[in-house]
């Protein structure tokens, strides 16, 4: 079992009020950052190799140091909140369990930025995280570790919590900052970067909740000690939220040295598929990320054993892997369709769609209804290539990641299942009653039938 | 203009020019012009922050500089992405760029209805050019397509949501020329729609400006509607002393006979509202709805038209269209890249301007 460093004391009674929390050791990261100079933290951060826990995985202390710092212009904070990735659900538990971890890290962080007002924006739909994580802000506030002249340093730093109102779009950043400025969530252009030209127009960092949440191990235990955790790059702990056909759901820690399979096998993490099925295809970062089937989800094209982090899961690129992402494990057993999957995944992303730039607009409705058409058994063969072919237009031609978060499923369906694509359309009668199955997915794994 | 400092060198399909810096990729192409320059449906020189959204004028960049020569790894949108020196930028001669934009035609036309026989901005449209010069025969998509209700925002302006392409350009004039925005995009994705929230009325003196930088037929002009096709109207340019503060009073009437049926504001060749003095020509409504009898006008002449457009057809008969040469060699292809024959010819004489030369041009003229 790994280390835990995020989770170590969430299920202490209590833990989510401040006099547990302290008694538990909080805060003390705060007591000694405000010791330190902010570019040694950002060095601190640095030197742990953190990376962006939100989805693209960039270093976090990199980010740190491009921001600009203009005299006479505020700086910003903002917490990214706004978890609505499905499949994903790490942000909230750390948030509802354990909200002063957050807070903690977001005032190191802060200092080390010279922010003096932060915000955490948080989707609409978790209304009572918002009051947990206010009340908490509250109690910190009480206790003189937010406000003026924080514990003596002459640091001030106020909190507040912004509720989103329920759009997939104010998750990527700068359309995040439009809404928090409370304006329509549009994704703005980039360049300018919020680095230098975010919210108000003034210098901006934004960062996913565990990435805040992971500075305070960083700075209690220093920087080469967390990087001491993990295995190459993909440095110390990541929350894992597990779904889908598995025993166990649930958050789990992971050091990043386990393999993909122990960890959906082991009883420690995932415990297997329920009812003694095999497993089909996984989406190991949230539905953005491309999906795999079993035999390249558990090894590499190389034949290596794939393990739980940010490179062995991007392995082989998009043709024979996928990506660490936000952490979103979806495990789809053989009873699953992948064509049924994916119209589903579609359906949100038309759905979540800005509306903005065209390829995205146009593109994800279209490629909704031509899945829903294939789903039904309405569906030709070329339908499958011309899938392919709007995927193909969208990725990479649109203003924000969302674009790429919609070609990307269709695509990795396609290039993996694409028999599964053309038995839909060939056995039109069955596709909504029966199941195509695994075929020759088989499941590697002995699964012991009892 | 001219003490401008330009000393940023860009290369754009082969053509270098020096611009000032802060110069966007897609203005520095409308400096070399021809088919160097990349279409643009959402970008507008004169309107702030527009731009970036329809992504037709995607280009490659093939070096980001002469400090960082790699490629950016992407497709960007020319109208918002500045020049660095020693960039080199791939349009027409890039094998992506094509291959993307007629993808994005196609987005663009996916829910369009394409009644163009039945729309005003036919003829003028920016659409219709843009699927004529970059998009594909014929569509794949075989869906219903989405339709709006008609909504009525005042008196002088008629939405017609279904054929809008969300340029954002219209919210764009309303927020920077009227004195109060009171429309905007409501709802998001493919069913975003622009709107006066609950169907308040566009009521502003300069409301009209939002029909000309429409690309489409989404915004027109209810005093016009339906009176005439553009190509049968006779654009003149001409003017009259508006008293509306900020009224440029310069305008296009566009004639049938003696009779005025619409006034717009002047345009210049790349269909945005012309400037003066470094001043956009905006104009208000009453020269634009109100203003509608030639009295009230000083005519200065014919509007220059260009000659590829349906407008200026059957219009100027005496014109001599020049022996396309190259189209023959080429077997029937157009040329796509004109250059200036100047710098690379050691024959012509440069003083010698060719617009000035009537008819294909020949040795003689230049050795006048």
């Amino acid at each position: 079992m790994g280390r835990k460093l995020l989770l170590e004391k969430a299920h202490v009674e209590g833990i989510r009020h401040y006099d547990v929390y302290r008694r538990e050791g909080g805060y003390r990261s705060v007591e000694k950052a405000l010791k330190m100079q902010p570019a040694d933290i950002v060095e601190e951060v640095k030197k742990s190799g953190l990376r962006g826990r939100g989805g693209a995985g960039f270093p976090t202390g990199m980010k740190w140091s491009f921001l600009a710092k203009p005299e006479g212009v505020p700086r910003y904070l903002v917490c990214n909140a706004d978890e609505s990735e499905p499949g994903t659900f790490k942000d909230r538990y750390l948030m509802e369990f354990i909200p002063h971890i957050l807070i903690e890290g977001m005032i190191v962080a802060s200092y080390a930025l010279g922010s003096n007002t932060s915000y955490i924006y948080i989707r609409g739909e978790y209304d009572w995280v918002s009051e947990i994580l206010e009340q908490a802000i509250a109690e910190a506030k009480q206790n003189g570790w937010l406000g003026k002249n924080i514990q003596g340093s002459g640091f001030d730093c106020e909190m507040y919590v912004q509720r989103g109102a329920g759009a997939y779009i104010c998750g990527e950043e700068t359309a995040l900052l439009e809404s928090l400025e409370g304006k329509r969530g549009n994704p703005r252009i980039k360049p300018p970067f919020p680095a230098v030209k975010g919210l108000w127009g003034c210098p901006t960092v934004v960062n996913n909740v565990e990435t805040l949440a992971a500075v305070v191990p960083i700075i209690n235990e220093g920087g080469d000690e967390y990087a001491k955790i993990g295995v190459g790059r993909s440095t110390g702990t990541k929350l894992i939220s597990a779904c889908g056909n598995i025993n166990k759901p649930g958050i789990y820690e992971i050091d990043m040295t386990i393999s993909v399979e122990e960890f959906i096998y082991s009883d420690e993490y995932c415990g297997g598929i329920p009812n003694g099925k095999k497993l089909k295809a996984c989406i190991p970062g949230g539905s953005s990320v491309p999906i795999l089937p079993a035999n390249l989800l558990l090894t590499t094209a190389k034949g290596e054993k794939r393990l739980m982090n940010y490179e062995s899961l991007s392995d082989g690129g998009f043709a024979t892997g996928s990506m660490m992402g936000s952490g979103g494990f979806i495990v789809l057993d053989e009873d699953q369709c992948i064509v049924r999957h994916t119209y589903t995944l579609a359906r949100f992303y038309r759905h979540e769609s800005c509306g903005q730039c065209s390829p995205c607009r146009e593109g994800t409705g279209w490629m909704e209804k031509i899945l829903l058409s294939l789903e039904k058994g309405k569906g030709k063969m070329s339908d499958i290539d011309l899938l392919w072919d709007i995927q193909r237009k969208i990725e990479g031609n649109t203003i924000c990641p969302l674009g790429d978060a919609a070609a990307w499923p269709v695509a990795a369906a396609i290039r993996h299942f694409r028999d599964e694509f053309e038995w839909h359309v060939n056995n039109p009668e069955k596709c909504l009653t029966e199941n195509y199955g695994l075929r020759h997915y088989a499941d590697p794994i002995h699964v012991p039938t009892n | 203009m001219s003490d401008e400092i330009k000393n940023i060198q860009v290369t754009i399909d082969n053509i270098t020019i020096d611009v000032a810096p802060g110069t966007t990729i897609l203005n520095a192409a409308r400096q070399i012009g021809g088919d160097v320059t990349p279409p643009a449906m959402c970008y507008y020189s004169k309107l702030e922050g527009s731009g970036g959204k329809c992504r037709t004028c995607l280009v490659e960049v093939a070096a980001g500089s002469t400090a960082d020569p790699r490629p950016m790894p992407k497709l960007v949108a020319s109208c918002r992405t500045t020049v660095m020196d020693g960039m080199v930028v791939k349009n027409m001669t890039s094998e992506k760029v094509p291959d993307a934009r007629a993808g994005v035609v196609e987005f663009l036309l996916l829910n369009h209805p394409l009644d163009c026989p039945i729309c005003d901005q036919a003829g003028e449209c920016h659409l219709q050019d843009l699927g004529y010069d970059h998009g594909k025969e014929g569509t794949r998509y075989q869906f219903a397509r989405r339709t709006f209700k008609k909504e009525d925002i005042g008196p002088y302006i008629q939405l017609h949501m279904t054929r809008c392409i969300l340029c954002y350009r219209c919210t764009y004039v309303a927020d920077q020329i009227t004195n109060k925005r009171v429309h905007g995009v409501v709802d998001r994705g493919d069913h975003a729609a622009i709107s006066t929230y609950i169907s308040k009325a566009i009521d502003n003196d300069f409301s009209g400006n939002m029909i000309d930088v429409c690309p489409v037929g989404a915004l027109t002009d209810k005093t016009f509607r339906f009176k005439n096709r553009v190509w049968f109207t006779k654009p003149v340019d001409a003017h009259r002393n508006c008293t509306t503060p900020g009224c440029c009073g310069k305008a296009t009437l566009w004639l049938r006979g003696e009779e005025v049926f619409r006034v717009t504001a002047r345009k210049d060749e790349w269909g945005e509202v012309q400037s003066y003095d470094g001043k956009t020509g905006w104009i208000c409504n009453t020269c634009r709805f109100e203003t509608k009898k030639t009295e009230s006008w000083t005519i200065e002449g014919v509007t220059a038209i260009s000659r590829h457009s349906v407008i200026g057809a059957n219009k100027y008969k005496t014109l001599v269209t020049p022996n396309e040469t190259v189209k023959k060699v080429m077997k029937g292809v157009e040329p796509k890249l004109l250059m200036d024959i100047h710098s690379v010819s050691g024959v012509n004489n440069p003083n010698i301007h060719l617009s000035d030369i009537n008819g294909p041009a020949h040795s003689g003229d230049f050795k006048k």
